[in-house]
């Protein structure tokens, strides 16, 4: 098997394995960041640019550097391929320019954005964002459209990573939902704003790293990181039934997929499961979801016991 | 007087219809490759001809064309590139206008060569009227036996369809010009798989440029060395450039690659000199896309060579000093131009035929625009200069394709060499509206 060697760590793959997927088998730091691939989504990647990795050796055969920086999530390793991630300089300043571009016509408008908290463009910029901006242009904005009953999409915040589009292409049986216009003009649409009548449209939520697609059952009811996700199943025709609730208290505020410490869902759910099932009686609780990411939704500490207040004032006691 | 190739028989009248064409040597060169060639042979010949591509890049066509993959069974394609898109090119339009026959016998030879029974020429949707032009040649080339089945009873058969864009700069990117062709939103592929393993409904692919695919059609006549013997070095044969700007007589030449930039640019037979007698500011000349050169640098090189039209004399002093030969669109500009102006232009073209794919270009080529806007009007920082530097550096080599840079460098290299003007229209807002800052002094060349 051919051999690959990210940041100094040597691994062996299956021929054909992406650099950004030989990374993720390793884990950990070398793991470059990304906001446009998915890996369970065909021909996703390749546009954000945050993955954007060295290629300091090509491979064994041909040992020359490759003269540009490649994105990682859709360049093929070669045997005896040495790339540089988070040990080159270059790779670090092209990923700061690319968070930089991805923020300036973001609205930042977290404190109003039901994504906050979840949101891959946040933990992004946490990262390797500047403090600052540069940009003292006019933003962006678009109206807001509503996407039938459940999903709010809202283009001021995207980012332009075609996930929804993949989604909507590969998942679900109608071709109602691309990308119109161009540039920084473009804009996800779904011809004349037609809704995505589908059983597996609510998924487009769930593929969307930052706050452009929000579930309308769920908006501004809560922060996620004051709610308690917990995996849980039913007996569902259409998916495997297979999801998190996030729980308020005994109610289920949202329910979304499995996602995994890179964002992605373990399986697609349907949208019965997800936005018409909040009663907790039709849903068996396994126990508490795992968030493994890093973010302030594994800040809320609810797989801890709550700790014992201990009062010790005398008045009250 | 030069050696003309593709524009040798323009002047002639009718040259447009086929018996005339036909009646002044056209289709010899089908005749002798069908006849008498194996498509082997018409590959040898292209590779010994030295031909580079005319589209831009300037990659040897004969290399390309080797490259192509051949596994049983698949059909191959050839794509004629006549997007043209590119601000100050024009040459190609000319050529299909003038003489269509002339790439309709070049797109019969390539596409023998390479082994592709059905072929595309993938033009730009403004070039409309060109479209029935080359549509009426084919129903020509088809009547009179030289498309079909069975061609001259070689036993190759041959179909060529003319495609119009939809006014998309990006088009004429060749991954872009295949997803569009195939009926898709035109937007870059990512690579690898390349073309020629990959292209058009996943099946290898060769792109070449209608100045290109032309040039084959002497290469088979007169053979591949003859054409080599015409140029220098490793620029061979002879380039269309279409002039424009302040200059005495703009319009579409052929020049023997290897005369020298001020021949071009002040003979009688080219370009005439600048226009109304004054002097010269800048030259871009290969296309909006290639670096600026300021005036001291369009006929010298940096170390005081005479500088040559070839694709290795323009590139001479790389990045820092040179430009590149590119598509061929000579824009000259004289010292009434405002370059602050002109950079702003081709930027917010760039903006606007970004396809948005890619984040560095989506939002870089706009903020550029709205900052290079911002000057231009006397609302300027300083730190915007440096500030376009940076975007530009942050946009380069870290998209998808090439459009990325082309966006990049006419903004970089215009800081370079008139860093003086842009800092010239901050500091006098008012003055920058109504007057221009005439010709940059020669600032000191680092070596
Ligand atoms: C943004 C962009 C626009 C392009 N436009 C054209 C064009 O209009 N015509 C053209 O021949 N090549 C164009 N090219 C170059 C093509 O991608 C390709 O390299 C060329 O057609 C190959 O032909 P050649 O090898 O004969 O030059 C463009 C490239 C880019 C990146
Ligand atoms: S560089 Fe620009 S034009 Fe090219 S793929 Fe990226 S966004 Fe599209
Ligand atoms: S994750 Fe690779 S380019 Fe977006």
């Amino acid at each position: 098997m051919p051999k690959v060697t990210i940041d100094g760590v040597t691994i062996e793959v299956d021929e054909g394995t992406t650099i950004m997927n030989a990374a993720r088998k390793v884990g950990g730091e070398i793991v470059p960041p990304a906001m446009c691939y998915y890996s369970k989504l065909d021909k996703s990647g390749g546009k954000c640019r945050t993955c954007l990795v060295e290629v300091t050796k090509g491979s064994d055969k041909d040992p020359r550097p490759m003269p540009k920086l490649v994105a990682s999530c859709s360049t093929p390793i070669m045997d005896g391929m040495e790339v540089s991630n988070k040990t080159s300089q270059k790779v670090l300043d092209a990923r700061k320019g690319v968070v930089e571009f991805l923020l300036i016509n973001h609205p930042l408008d977290c404190p109003v954005c039901d994504q906050a908290g979840e949101c891959d463009l946040q933990n992004l910029s946490y990262e390797h964002g500047t403090e600052g901006t540069r940009f003292e242009e006019k933003k962006r904005v678009f109206d807001k459209i509503d996407i039938g009953p459940f999903i709010q999409l809202h283009m001021t915040r995207c980012i332009m990573c075609y996930r929804c589009v993949y989604t909507a292409d590969q998942i679900t049986n109608e071709r109602v939902h691309g990308v119109l216009k161009r540039g920084d003009a473009s804009e996800i649409g779904t011809y004349i704003e037609k809704a995505i009548d589908n059983d597996f449209s609510g998924n487009v939520i769930d593929v969307c790293p930052v706050g452009a697609l929000t579930d309308k059952t769920f908006r501004f009811k809560s922060r996620v990181w004051f709610l308690n996700p917990m995996d849980a199943h039913r007996n569902c025709d259409k998916c495997s039934g297979k999801a998190v609730v996030w729980m308020f208290g005994e109610e289920i505020y949202r329910v979304t997929g499995r996602k995994d410490q890179y964002a992605e869902v373990e399986e697609f759910i349907c949208n019965t499961c997800r936005f018409e099932t909040k009663d907790l009686a039709k849903w068996t609780i396994e126990g508490p979801r795992h968030i493994s990411r890093e973010s302030v939704i594994s800040q809320g500490h609810y797989e801890m016991q709550p700790l014992k207040i201990e009062n010790n004032n005398e008045e009250t006691k | 007087m030069g050696r003309k190739i593709l524009l040798e028989k323009t002047g002639i009248e009718n040259i447009n219809t086929y018996e005339v064409y036909r009646r002044e040597g056209g289709y010899s060169a089908v005749e002798k490759a069908l006849k008498k060639m194996t498509p082997e042979e018409v590959v040898e010949e292209v590779k010994k001809s030295g031909l580079r591509g005319r589209g831009g890049a300037g990659f040897p066509a004969g290399m390309k064309w080797s490259f192509i993959a051949k596994p049983e069974g698949v059909p191959r394609y050839l794509l004629c590139n006549a997007d043209e898109s590119e601000p100050g090119t024009f040459k190609d339009r000319f050529l299909m206008e003038k003489i269509p026959h002339l790439l309709i016998e070049g797109m019969i030879l390539s596409s023998y060569a390479l082994g592709c029974n059905t072929s595309y020429i993938y033009i730009r949707g403004e070039y409309m009227w060109i479209l029935r032009i080359l549509e009426k040649a084919l129903e020509e080339a088809r009547q009179n036996g030289w498309l079909g089945k069975n061609i001259l009873k070689s036993g190759y058969d041959l179909e060529i369809y003319v495609s119009p864009g939809a006014g998309a700069y990006i088009c004429g990117e060749e991954t872009a010009l295949i997803e569009s062709l195939e009926g898709k939103r035109g937007n870059p592929r990512m690579k690898p798989p390349f073309p020629a393993v990959k292209g058009l409904w996943q099946s290898p692919t060769v792109v070449n440029n209608v100045e290109t695919i032309s040039s084959v059609v002497s290469i088979v006549n007169n053979g591949g060395e003859q054409y080599a013997s015409i140029g220098l070095g490793k620029s061979t044969g002879t380039k269309l450039i279409s002039a424009c700007g302040n200059i005495r007589k703009p319009g579409v030449y052929e020049i023997e690659l290897g005369i020298s930039v001020e021949e071009f640019l002040y003979s009688d037979e080219y370009c005439g000199g600048i226009n109304n007698g004054k002097r010269l500011k800048a030259c871009i000349p290969g296309g909006s896309s290639v670096p600026i050169l300021p005036h001291y640098l369009v006929t010298k090189t940096a170390n005081g060579e005479q500088r040559l039209m070839t694709y290795e004399s323009l590139a001479d002093g790389g990045f820092a000093t040179g430009s590149m030969l590119g598509s061929g669109g000579f824009i000259v500009f004289d010292e009434d131009q405002c370059i602050v102006r002109n950079t702003w232009n081709f930027s917010r073209f760039y903006h606007h035929e970004s396809c948005g794919q890619c984040s560095p270009c989506r939002e870089g080529t706009g903020w550029m625009d709205k900052v290079l806007k911002r000057i231009e009007y006397g609302k300027g920082n300083m730190h915007d200069i440096d500030l376009l530097v940076s975007i530009s550096k942050n946009i380069e080599g870290n998209t998808i394709c090439p459009l990325g840079d082309a966006a990049a460098w006419p903004v970089a290299s215009a800081i370079r060499h008139f860093r003086e003007e842009f800092e010239w229209h901050i500091k006098e807002p008012v003055k920058c509206l109504e007057t221009n800052y005439g010709l940059v002094k020669e600032t000191e060349l680092e070596a």
